[in-house]
């Protein structure tokens, strides 16, 4: 990697560019290219800093000069959310990936932001634990974009989502200030708990440097089974009747489409003794639903379905709706569909929180969207767009955001007054 | 009183009636303190509204007077968070005390703040449901109450937080503005601000209705009391019941003197030891059956001389009384005492409770510990007697030096009792300006002019849109609404 010439990073201020090279060395600034476009902004630089300290400094120097900065980490979901308004820069955290401190005796673990999940999760296995999180492309996706995007899959239904796993966090504000909050135990209350403050922000308020989790054990053995159903009526009904069970199950997830039966997968974690019984109040309530062994593809489900062989006629979306009225919204997406003339498929967890893919013309695509939008918005619902064809016709990623909206924008006045990261990316025009 | 706050007053009653005002100094007593009863500040009077509609019209008067605030729910609060503001009202949610909505297909329920936590639990047990968060406090304190401390309880090692199961607010902000945060779905777009309201102890605004998360009671649940010649191996089982990948729903230690004390007070039939561990775990009986063996083992292993399982509901909720009872307990032993609240990572734990030991007996103060041993937050009862000079102060000098322990360990000040107006000066031993500053930033977006209960949890109030370091006038100050104090 050399450094920018003049014609490459045009529009860069020399000065301020140089400053970033005596900073962080010239091995780690380069010119952005056309596969650093984001949402169709060529930003002009990448920077990769190697500390905390580094990126709060490059968030000042670019606030201060009136640069817009594109926080990235393992770069797997840069497509979420609104395009930026403005991109100059991308700050990379990829040469942040220290695991600090792995207390496995306090199921703690600190780590840097750059760090990717699945090398954090090979870590944390060596003393027989684990961030309780599946989260896409984990050999890929990091620490801190996981954070940002909030992504989190279907052992959320035991273990929460990262709201509930974080315990601490450190981020670097645009005007260079370098906070931390939360802390490194599990249970603490000591001042305002900007940890889930950050989770979830897309990176617009600040960029985490380092993140403290609580962890927790690997199962000692596992069992999962796959339920299939007539329909969306019967699966419904499959898996109310599980969650108002006695069942200690881990996960419980729904498969829908246009074109088979809705299957169910279900996983136990727990001791011999435990799962034997579990399976076999499990084929008592499901009767008379088949209970078969779930095959591999369970564990996967979520990024088979973000499989994107055909990226300009696939839509994918994530859904929250309330748990008991999953038939009734797969009813209404599969009217929509019909429509609208596109295919659909859906995954949904018992926690109401789904995946949906479909497929067809771009402005058939946003049609069914915003139709679907339409219809769940009005029961406090959300649809997000993640992934939108580059042809398809402008369509919010992220829907409404209620009264709170003013609010949110105060908040993100309080911490980034000049809009310097992530400009226009997320609700409401943040 | 001067003519405007008999106007003041008078507009306070015209919203919520002669009976929700209290305005004389003798009624006004009860509302002073909370339950950290040294720190007592007169309210210029207490709003008792029954609807979101009188919360907001009594606030957008505060706003308009620029008369500070503070949400009250049942006055249970351990670090001052409810107590009044100089010159400030306070606002007590006592009679918004409807449960709305019960959902029990998707395990939610909606409540009004001043709801009894153990009264959520009450309507949802016929369903066998029931609230998580189970603050020792749970009989009296309320759901508003929680919201603002983010309360836990002795399950929280296996269920989580307050914050956990709450999944949206609606929320009077300081301007009187209504908003709504979360929601009965997860993950409503935008920022997770009903995750930054829960635990900001007041400061953020008033909480009128709350979305709850429920859960379905476990098939069982099992309680073991083991008894341990000393806290350090009753320490080690804890480590090696972690170690063993077990997630029991709580484990709770007591030490010699608060054994006593419990004892004293309600009778739990404990074993008189050095240290006493309470584990329980709940799930699946054939797998709560399997653990609880492992369970035994540990702690046989660990030196337990004793070991003894509930055998029945009834064992097993006295089991829990004791534990419950344990901080009123010790007026049973001495006739004052100081509760405190820290956090330690659970592997300090017998270096931080030799260091506890030596402390006391240096000081000449006793020392009775109650841990949540499971999540490493710690309870001692600072013991003293007033009447004796010196001894107050040796009791508050030893309760600040615990929660340095507890900083240096790398843990927290506060565990569950919040910050309040006790704990304010320890905020800058545990953070740095800079943490401090960007919580203050945070709180400047909901409460520009600092109104909903101003005073509390950071060391040193700043106005909003100030730098640190450096002066510039808060166009509020330059209008000569607001003074630097």
């Amino acid at each position: 990697m050399n450094a920018p010439t003049k014609s490459e990073a045009k529009g860069l201020h020399s000065a301020l560019r140089y400053n970033f090279i005596a900073m962080v060395g010239n091995e780690n600034v380069r010119a952005a290219t056309a596969a650093d476009t984001i949402g169709g902004a060529q930003p002009k630089l990448v920077i990769e800093p190697g500390t905390a300290s580094e990126i709060a400094e490059i968030l000042r120097l670019s606030n201060e000069a009136g640069l817009a900065v594109i926080p990235r980490g393992g770069g797997t979901k840069l497509e979420w959310g609104n395009p930026p308004s403005r991109a100059d820069l991308i700050l990379s955290t990829a040469r942040m990936t220290e695991i600090i401190e792995h207390a496995w005796a306090d199921l703690t673990v600190s780590v840097e932001a750059g760090c990717t999940i699945q090398r954090l999760q090979e870590t944390l296995a060596q003393h027989g634990q684990r961030l309780a999180l599946d989260p896409l492309w984990p050999e890929k996706a990091t620490v801190g974009g996981v954070l940002s995007t909030n992504d989190s899959g279907a052992l959320r239904l035991r273990f929460g989502a990262l709201r509930d796993l974080i315990i601490g966090a450190t981020v670097a504000l645009p005007d260079g200030t370098l906070a931390s909050s939360g802390g490194k135990v599990v249970k603490n209350v000591a001042g305002y708990d900007l940890p889930k403050l950050v989770t979830g922000a897309l990176g617009t308020l600040g960029v985490i440097t380092r993140a403290v989790f609580r962890v927790h054990p690997l199962p000692r053995n596992t069992r999962s089974f796959s339920m299939s159903a007539a329909n969306a009526e019967e699966t419904q009904h499959l898996v109310l009747a599980v969650q108002n069970s006695k069942l200690a199950h881990t996960f419980l997830q729904s498969h829908f489409s246009d074109d088979a039966p809705p299957v169910s997968d279900i996983l136990f974690e727990g001791t011999d003794a435990g799962l034997a019984a579990q399976e076999a109040q499990l084929r008592t309530l499901s009767a008379p639903a088949i209970v078969r062994d779930a095959s591999t593809a369970t564990w996967t489900a979520r990024e088979e379905l973000w499989t994107l062989s055909e990226p300009a006629s696939t839509a994918i979306a994530k859904i929250s709706i309330l748990p008991a009225e999953m038939a009734r919204a797969m009813k209404r997406m599969e009217h929509i569909a019909n429509g609208h003339q596109v295919r659909w498929r859906a995954l949904v967890y018992a926690t109401g929180i789904g995946w949906l893919r479909l497929e067809g013309k771009p402005g058939s695509l946003r049609g069914a969207l915003q139709a679907l939008r339409g219809e769940l918005e009005g029961q406090s619902c959300s649809v997000v767009a993640l992934h939108r064809p580059e042809k398809m016709p402008a369509f919010d990623a992220w829907g409404t955001a209620g009264d709170a909206l003013p609010l949110m924008k105060a908040v993100k006045q309080q911490l980034d007054p000049k809009n310097t990261l992530n400009p226009g990316r997320f609700v409401g025009g943040i | 009183m001067n003519p405007m706050e008999a106007r003041i007053l008078d507009e306070l009653r015209t919203i919520v009636g002669d009976r929700g005002l209290i305005s004389s100094p003798e009624e006004l007593h009860t509302y002073e303190c909370d339950g950290l009863t040294n720190f007592r500040v007169m309210p210029r009077a207490v709003v008792l509204p029954n609807s979101t509609e009188q919360v907001q019209a009594i606030v957008g008067i505060c706003h308009r007077e620029r008369m500070p605030f503070v949400a009250r729910g049942s006055g249970t609060g351990l670090s001052g968070g409810a107590l009044p503001v100089e010159n400030g009202i306070v606002i007590s949610l006592a009679r918004m005390n409807r449960i709305l909505e019960v959902d029990f297909p998707n395990a939610r329920v909606v409540v009004e703040p001043g709801v009894i936590n153990l009264d959520v639990t009450g309507r949802v047990s016929p369903q066998d449901y029931f609230y998580a968060p189970d603050p020792s406090s749970q009989s009296i304190c309320s759901i508003g109450g929680n919201v603002a401390e983010n309360s836990g309880g002795a399950h929280c090692l296996k269920y989580g937080f307050t914050t956990t199961h709450v999944l949206g607010l609606e929320v009077v902000l300081p301007d009187a503005s209504l908003i709504h945060l979360g929601g009965k779905t997860l993950d409503t777009p935008g920022y997770d601000l009903a995750g930054v309201f829960v635990g900001s102890e007041g400061t953020l605004g008033v909480a009128t209705r709350i979305i709850l998360r429920i859960v379905k009671r476990p098939e069982c649940i099992r309680t073991l009391l083991a008894a341990f010649p000393s806290t350090n191996e009753a320490g080690a089982a804890v480590s090696d019941i972690i170690a063993a990948g077990m997630l029991p729903a709580a484990i709770e230690m007591m030490d010699n003197l608060a054994i006593q004390a419990a004892e004293a007070a309600v009778h739990a039939n404990y074993p008189n030891c050095g240290g006493l561990l309470l584990v329980e775990l709940d799930g699946p009986v054939a797998e709560v059956e399997a653990l609880m063996t492992d369970v035994n083992e540990i702690c046989r292993s660990n030196g337990a001389s004793e070991i003894r399982a509930a055998q029945s509901d009834a064992e097993r909720a006295l089991v829990w009384k004791g534990r419950k009872a344990a901080f009123a307990a010790m007026g049973r032993i001495s006739p004052n005492y100081i509760v405190q609240d820290g956090v330690i990572p659970r592997t300090a734990l017998p270096r931080v409770m030799s260091e506890i030991t030596r402390l006391s007996q240096e000081a000449g103060v006793r020392v009775a510990n109650v841990f949540h041993a499971g999540d490493g937050n710690l309870h001692p009862l600072v013991l003293y007697d007033r009447r004796i000079s010196g001894q107050e102060e040796a009791a508050e000098a030893l309760s600040s030096r615990i929660l340095e322990l507890c900083i240096e360990a790398g843990g927290s000040i506060t565990g569950e009792h919040g910050v309040g107006e006790d704990k304010k000066k320890m905020m800058s031993k545990m953070f740095a300006e800079p943490d401090l500053a960007t919580m203050q930033r945070v709180r400047c977006a909901f409460d520009p002019l600092q109104l909903s209960n101003p005073t509390k949890v950071f060391p040193t109030p700043r106005l909003c849109g100030e730098k640190p370091g450096e002066y510039v006038a808060h166009p509020a100050e330059s209008e000569g609404i607001a003074e630097r104090y």
